[in-house]
């Protein structure tokens, strides 16, 4: 009887477990090389960076893209990397969606969504700001249109200065 | 099966199978890629609605009916 409690007790905590701690403010950020092993995710080792989980089926992205492509122009060349991780199950929809805004930062797909458990983002979409020494510093759930961009700007423009 | 193992077996259980439920039945934010579809909408014809919504508001003087904001003068 006892065997059979603590097998059954060892099933149910097993989600316990095994669930990902998530990516938290104040804490270093995963290495998304190593969740996603296919994908050509750029070095971010002394750069600022900016991790933002999209779809295709999301409005919220559709609005937050042209503002990303901006940051991007903006300060890519003052350290800033922006990796957009897409969380489309279907290979297709993220290619078409990924055209269709003229992505010019680095964008990969995370179809299998381990990085996106691994993240655990409470929201699409979600974008984790990172200091030059890898910290996430800043967390933004959702994309509300000029507020979301001038925080970034503010966000970034202090994390860009921090290593000088 | 003493008292005290039974209920200290009962309490890990429900503790165990609570975290079960919030494991297995919530959808995360970047699994609704199918709840997204347009197909998977309670509302499939949007103009439609809106317009039985604002005629029966407007007939019924209802204070705050189908949703719609005002108070019932049917002039929104």
């Amino acid at each position: 009887m006892k065997n059979i409690i603590t097998a059954f007790l060892l099933t149910c905590s097993a989600p316990i477990l095994s669930a990902a701690d998530g990516a938290k403010v104040g804490r270093p950020v995963p290495n998304l090389s190593q969740l996603l092993p296919g994908a050509s995710v750029p070095n971010t080792a002394g750069k600022v960076a900016l991790v933002d989980f999209w779809a295709s089926w999301c409005g919220p992205c559709i609005q937050s893209f042209p503002v990303l492509n901006k940051l991007q122009s903006k300060y890519g060349s003052k350290g800033l990397v922006i990796i957009g991780v897409g969380v489309d199950e279907d290979a297709a929809k993220y290619k078409a969606f990924a055209d269709k805004m003229k992505v010019s930062f680095t964008i990969v797909h995370d179809a299998s969504h381990k990085a996106a458990d691994f993240f655990g983002p409470p929201s699409m979409p979600t974008s984790y700001l990172v200091d030059r020494k890898g910290m996430i510093r800043y967390l933004h759930t959702g994309f509300k249109g000029a507020k979301t961009e001038a925080e970034y700007v503010t966000e970034i423009e202090s994390l860009l200065a921090e290593g000088k | 099966m003493n008292s005290p193992f039974f209920l200290l077996t009962l309490t890990a259980a429900f503790i165990c199978l609570s975290s079960c439920s919030d494991q297995l039945v919530r959808v995360k934010p970047y699994e609704r890629g199918n709840l997204a579809k347009p197909v998977m909408s309670d509302n499939m014809t949007p103009l439609i609605k809106a317009m039985t919504e604002h005629a029966y508001f407007s007939r019924e003087a209802a204070f705050g009916g189908g949703g719609v904001g005002g108070g019932g003068c049917g002039c929104n």
